[in-house]
């Protein structure tokens, strides 16, 4: 079938991204849109746009009914949920097949499945996956817990069995901790998830975050090789890569050979990725969870491999075959992205929304930047701070980071506080430059180097 | 006897409680000093305390539990 028409069920950037797709494949395409974002630059690009509710997400973006009203009332062939809000909330994608509609995307079953912490270690270690040592799935006891933990040794990592994105994990250095923490994170994932789940993992340190972009139509799996992600603050990513340039070539096959047999395991269907942890000292990875959507940092494996995968998720969902074949997909240079948030990194990253007063975008071979922004719109207090990704590439990682440090120099954002002049910071930083790094560098280096000078250095420069 | 204005000082969402499922900080009629948290409000995923700054009694809420306010916008006010 062809699809003619999308709900865009999402807000900022990847809204945008979205639409743009959309529109190079001749879809038609309805926004919807919260109080608060009628001035939102998806609003103005997309055909049409229907306001949902009020500002707060619950009441607008996390609205299952009025979503779904919405793309009734617009008679769409398809609802796209981009990231965050509720692309990975199964009741959704039955909600909208039920409405006769495609969901873009894995079926309900499959994101339910997948999202579920102890559920999808199970589906990666039948797939022969390696995974962090820890609990066999779920843990209902204290006892359970320091049973494990003679196994493991510590410190340990208490997950929420139904958490993720970074939110509902604790760690516990000692028994005594493991002790007073349990019961703690027990109540904490039941009021922030509705289920009371944990479950154990060792803490892997000094490890990098390594994940693999997976594309399948239900029959075929193919990879678009791998990302490095381990730049994060507060487990939020800030910082980008692709490929992940110290993982040795055949480690490298093993560990996208493995994320294609996951996904070829649940017969799985949309774009997604396979998340691990990769340790440089044993060269060993670890399976840590799927997203079952787009990711904020698709675009770097855009830049090196040629695939559109916004595009690629339209043709798999109007139930077309992948339009490539896993012989066809080759890693060409380096890319970065980093993700420029409306917050002041000089003063602990606090939030600021504002109006933007000026904005000047750098242009050139190797250069995108995927925003919601423009000159005199003002940015609402009630979404994530998230204005941009800059995303560069270049021949090497050398080449890339020449031109990534240009980009930023060029790229002007008037009227809030913005995350640049740490990019600018990291982008000079010698550790950067080498790659020694790992999923807690950041925060170590924004205490002692950031600190020092707040990135003046790099801005002088 | 005034009245005091207490004023967001950001935009986004007030909160009148720490936590869903828990009582509010400041009920209609308390007394509050000025350290006392009366709410927070939300800006951008981050939480930012609100403190009364003065203090008063007889405090009444002008905006209620997760609403949008504007900066500068009243939130409550005391008796001084």
């Amino acid at each position: 079938m062809k699809l003619r028409s999308v709900l865009v069920a999402n807000r900022g950037e990847i809204a945008v991204r979205i639409i743009r797709a959309a529109k190079a494949l001749g879809i038609r395409t309805v926004q919807v849109y919260s109080a608060a974002d009628a001035d939102m630059l998806a609003v103005k690009l997309a055909d049409e746009a229907i306001e949902i509710g009020p500002p707060a997400p619950k009441k607008s973006y996390l609205n299952i009914e009025a979503v779904i009203a919405a793309a009734k009332r617009a008679n769409v062939d398809a609802v796209h949920p981009g990231y965050g809000f509720l692309s990975e909330n199964g009741d959704f994608a039955d909600a909208v097949v039920a409405a006769g509609l495609i969901f873009i995307g894995p079926s309900g079953d499959a994101i339910r499945l997948l999202g579920d912490k102890v559920a999808a270690r199970t589906v990666a270690e039948k797939a022969g996956v390696p995974t962090v040592p820890g609990s066999d799935g779920r843990i209902s006891s204290l006892t359970e817990a320091l049973a494990v933990t003679e196994r493991t040794g510590f410190p340990v990592m208490i997950k929420a069995a139904a958490g993720g994105g970074g939110r509902g994990i604790r760690i516990a250095n000692d028994p005594a901790e493991l002790e007073t923490q349990f019961p703690q994170a027990s109540a904490e994932a039941l009021a922030s998830f509705g289920d009371g789940g944990l479950y154990l993992e060792k803490v892997i340190t000094r490890a990098r975050h390594v994940e693999v972009q997976i594309l399948g139509d239900g029959m075929d799996v193919v990879h678009c090789y791998e990302r490095e992600c381990s730049l994060q603050r507060r487990r939020q990513k800030v910082w980008e890569e692709a490929p992940s340039f110290l993982v040795p070539p055949e480690v490298r096959q093993k560990l996208c050979d493995s994320a294609v047999a996951l996904a070829r395991s649940v017969g799985y269907r949309g774009a997604g990725t396979v998340e691990y942890l990769y340790d440089d000292e044993t060269r060993e990875f670890y399976f840590i969870e799927v997203n079952t959507r787009i990711q904020v940092e698709h675009p770097v494996t855009e830049m090196i491999t040629g695939i559109d995968l916004v595009e690629e998720m339209f043709r798999i969902a109007a139930g077309a075959s992948l339009s490539v074949v896993q012989s066809d997909i080759a890693v060409k240079g380096h890319a970065i992205e980093c993700r420029i948030n409306a917050e002041d990194p000089r003063r602990g990253f606090m939030p600021a929304p504002g109006r933007i007063e000026r904005l000047d975008v750098p242009e050139g071979e190797g250069i995108r930047f995927d925003t919601m922004l423009y000159e005199g719109y003002v940015i609402p207090p009630f979404y994530d701070s998230l204005l941009g990704k800059l995303i560069v590439w270049g021949e090497d990682r050398t080449a890339c980071l020449a031109r990534l440090s240009q980009a930023l120099s060029q790229l002007k954002i008037k009227g809030v506080p913005t995350t640049i002049p740490l990019h600018r910071a990291l982008a000079a930083d010698a550790q950067i430059a080498k790659g020694a790094f790992h999923t807690r560098f950041l925060e170590t280096w924004l205490e002692t180097e950031f600190a020092a000078d707040g990135g003046r250095a790099a801005e002088v420069a | 006897m005034s009245k005091h204005e207490i004023r967001s000082p950001l935009p986004g969402t007030f909160y009148r409680s720490p936590a869903p499922d828990v009582p509010p900080f400041k009920t209609d009629g308390d007394a509050v000093s000025s350290s006392d948290a009366i709410g927070l409000i939300e800006v951008m995923k981050t939480f930012q305390e609100i403190q009364a700054g003065v203090a008063g009694g007889n405090i009444r809420f002008l905006v209620d539990n997760e609403e949008p306010v504007m900066a500068g916008q009243v939130i409550a006010e005391v008796e001084q």
